[in-house]
């Protein structure tokens, strides 16, 4: 039993913490919020530079990290600073289905910064589910609709699911593809997604099922949660400062019982997460994976919940100001129950999985 | 013990029913279905409708102009209002102001001001917080200072809602530096136009531009504009937040709400059927509904009781806690209810984003909503505040 972080894992977790704290804080955020594209080139190819992109692919794969921690790591550090590059769909998953598929020289271009992805899976009344698509793919030409696909437009390639016969396949489509229809959108916690349409659209079949897809899905559940804990752990920071310097009736309001205990519940469930997300990324290869990661995605939707409101509420009407880190920072928190499967649906997978 | 309404009740919301049916403007109807941002024409469209029927300013007295309805009725028209979508009446003029140039105001300032509320000439906003003085009221520092026929202001006003539509502001200022906090203060009257006043939005987590910064610089204020006495207006701006008890539970609101999240929930998808059908999900619209249903039934017993002409006990503070989690839950339920489709940013300040963005479940912007109602437990004396009232008042003696 250890819980100490590799070297190597402590070594990339310092230096994005740090590249992160001088080159990406609240001001610099607020303009990348604010642009057009919704997310910057120059981050992308710095954190490249950094080995982050590189960190999430195994040295088979092309890269010197991607199992469970590799990516645990990464992500809290990138939800800890509130990064919104979609990094998580565009390189991990993305990513991780082209190296899946064996298209080393793609990924090679991932890891370098250079190729942007897409991952189009998720249709308009799937919700949650993995294995609910419509999409219908004859002769390798797709047809159907495509919900909230992040990172579309900045896409080179699009990465999309297909009912091929009984099963499911996927599809990488290029984004000059005829027939694609990209119809984007900014996001409440920032980033931007797309409605895709289909329509006849030409695709490379990749050789993958809905099993490889569920496979980029696993870890996609780890990064989630990490980057989650990661949004926590400044959410209760910045309430604690906020605790101990903001005064009201002539003292610190972190003075009040009221709100001491308040705040000392966040950081007991921050340990929670904090568990959690080890557990997820410790059992990402276990025959019990499936149960392991819907726990971890279950606690972190609730205790993310309370984090975000208890934040907001110890703070006061300041956090409601969009220009204040936490609005941020809590958005991030609340949306990342949005992804992958919300609180209720992990905790049904829980309960079936349990009793299977 | 009877729980059913009147037959003067029953014909009065039958009225008030058919009021909303005939009178409320369908474009207007349907953005407060979806939440979306109303205009300020808007608003001032709906408050002329309802002046016209004599139903602007519920609470005044006739000999005001109001409707002089009773703690029931009102209950009544916020109830039908929530229901039929109809939007609220901007409270800062006629549910705020009104009542305290009423009890404290001087003939003069009556006649003026009071008629111009009603006709939609003033549009009046608060001036009560500031960036150091939050729950802490009684701290604020803004400062006026008597010169000849005039007041000299300086200092900062903040949250101040729809101050961007306002010609007028309410101010607590503090006339006197070296009295106890709460004996130095003031109820000034300031044009919103007077040459030192400036308004700085702010805006929300949601995208939204509700509030405002209200900056004063050497403003020169005619002392007529004072209300009462000077270092008195402690006592009105406490009259003021205790005046306006009906509706703090915001039961209207809740009910609304819960019809939207049913409805999102039996168009959304989930495994095949309607998420409605779910039971985690069942159980937690359960929940919030019982909660819900007590919860009017707690109001309407406060209302009988002000209407009986008891004194404001704690249960003004009582239902603003329990009314901001009921509603606040039921925000949360929404967003879950929407699924992925609560993460895209649906805002009037993203130019064309709406017309961009799919709403199969035809939603609105429910997790806009979510974040923007963490607001309700937080204004107005915030949740933890109404704690300290609830706890001081029961156990007067036993310190915080």
């Amino acid at each position: 039993m250890n819980f100490d972080l590799t070297e190597e894992r402590q070594m990339l977790q310092d230096t994005l913490r740090r590249y992160l704290r001088e080159q990406y804080g609240t001001a610099r955020r607020n303009d990348i919020l604010a642009s057009d594209t919704g997310f910057s080139a120059d981050i992308w190819n710095e954190l490249a530079e950094l080995g982050v992109l590189g960190a999430l692919f195994t040295e088979d794969q092309g890269g010197f990290g991607g199992a469970g921690f590799d990516i645990a790591v990464v992500f809290e550090e990138l939800g800890r600073a509130g990064v919104v590059e979609p990094i998580l769909d565009s390189a991990l998953i993305g990513g991780r289905l082209l190296a899946a598929a064996g298209k080393t020289d793609l990924v090679e271009q991932v890891i370098g910064g250079a190729l942007h992805l897409a991952v189009a899976h998720g249709e308009p009344d799937s919700r949650y589910d993995l294995d609910h698509v419509n999409t219908t793919a004859s002769d390798d030409k797709l047809t159907g609709r495509k919900a909230v696909v992040m990172n579309a437009e900045a896409a080179d390639h699009l990465i999309v699911s297909a009912k091929d016969g009984d099963g499911i396949a996927l599809y990488l489509v290029d984004k000059g593809a005829a027939g694609l229809d990209i119809q984007g959108y900014p996001l409440l916690a920032g980033g931007r997604a797309a409605e895709v349409t289909l329509d006849n659209t030409p695709g490379d079949p990749l050789g993958l099922t809905l099993a490889d897809y569920e496979a980029a899905n696993r870890l996609a559940l780890i990064a989630q949660c990490a980057e989650a804990l990661g949004a926590m752990e400044t959410a209760t920071a910045l309430t604690k400062d906020y605790l101990m310097t903001r005064k009201q009736f002539g003292r610190p309001i972190g003075t009040f019982q009221a709100l001491a205990h308040r705040m000392s519940d966040l950081l007991i469930e921050l340990e929670q997460a904090r568990s959690a997300v080890i557990n997820a990324a410790g059992y990402a290869d276990d025959k019990d994976a499936d149960l392991h990661l819907s726990a971890s995605k279950n606690l972190i939707g609730r205790i993310g919940r309370l984090v975000a409101e208890e934040a907001i509420q110890m703070h006061g009407g300041i956090a409601m100001t969009q220009e204040y880190e936490l609005a941020h920072i809590a958005k991030r928190i609340v949306m990342a129950d949005h992804r992958f499967g919300d609180t209720d649906y992990h905790l049904e997978r829980f309960i079936a999985l349990s009793a299977a | 013990m009877d729980l059913s309404y009147s037959p003067d009740e029953q014909a009065f919301q039958a009225e008030v029913r058919q009021f909303l049916q005939e009178e409320l403007p369908a474009d207007i109807a349907e953005k407060v279905r979806l939440d979306t941002d109303l205009t300020k024409d808007d608003m001032e469209r709906w408050h002329a409708i309802l002046n016209n029927r004599g139903w602007l300013a519920q609470n005044w007295p006739k000999a005001f102009g109001g409707a002089e309805w009773s703690a029931v009725q009102r209950h009544i028209y916020d109830t039908e209002a929530a229901d039929a979508n109809a939007p609220r009446i901007v409270p800062f003029g006629l549910s705020m102001l009104g009542p305290v140039l009423q009890k404290f105001g001087s003939k003069e300032q009556q006649d003026h001001w009071l008629p111009r509320i009603l006709d939609g000439t003033d549009w009046w906003c608060q001036g009560y917080s500031e960036p150091g003085a939050g729950s802490d009221l009684a701290s604020l520092k803004t400062k006026a200072v008597r010169d000849g026929d005039h007041y000299i202001v300086n200092g900062q006003k903040t949250w101040t809602t729809l101050g961007q539509f306002a010609n007028m502001i309410f101010c607590l200022v503090r006339t006197d530096a070296d009295a106890k906090q709460q004996e130095g203060i003031s109820f000034l009257l300031i044009e919103m136009d007077t040459p030192g006043v400036e308004v700085r939005p702010i805006i929300l987590l949601d995208g939204c531009h509700e509030v405002n910064e209200v900056w004063f610089t050497d403003v020169k204020v005619p002392v007529e504009n004072l209300v009462g006495e000077e270092n008195k207006g402690w006592t009105y701006a406490k009259y003021l937040l205790t005046h306006e008890r009906t509706g703090l539970g915001g039961v209207g609101f809740s009910q609304a709400g819960l019809k939207t999240v049913k409805r999102i929930a039996k168009a959304a998808n989930h495994n095949g059927k309607p998420l409605i059908e779910n039971p985690h999900f069942a159980a937690r619209v359960a929940q919030v509904e019982i909660d819900l249903h007590a919860m009017a039934t707690t109001n309407l017993r406060i209302i009988s009781q002000a209407a009986a002409g008891e004194a404001p006990g704690l249960e003004a503070s009582m239902l603003k806690v329990k009314g901001s989690i009921i509603r606040q839950e039921i925000n949360d339920l929404a967003r879950r209810a929407v699924g992925p489709y609560a993460m895209p940013f649906a805002s009037e300040a993203v130019e064309g984003a709406n017309d961009r963005i799919p709403d199969p479940l035809d939603a609105g912007p429910v997790a806009g909503q979510y974040f923007n109602n963490r607001k309700l437990s937080i204004f107005g004396g915030s949740n933890e505040i109404q704690r300290g009232i609830i706890a001081k008042v029961t156990m007067s003696g036993g310190g915080q």
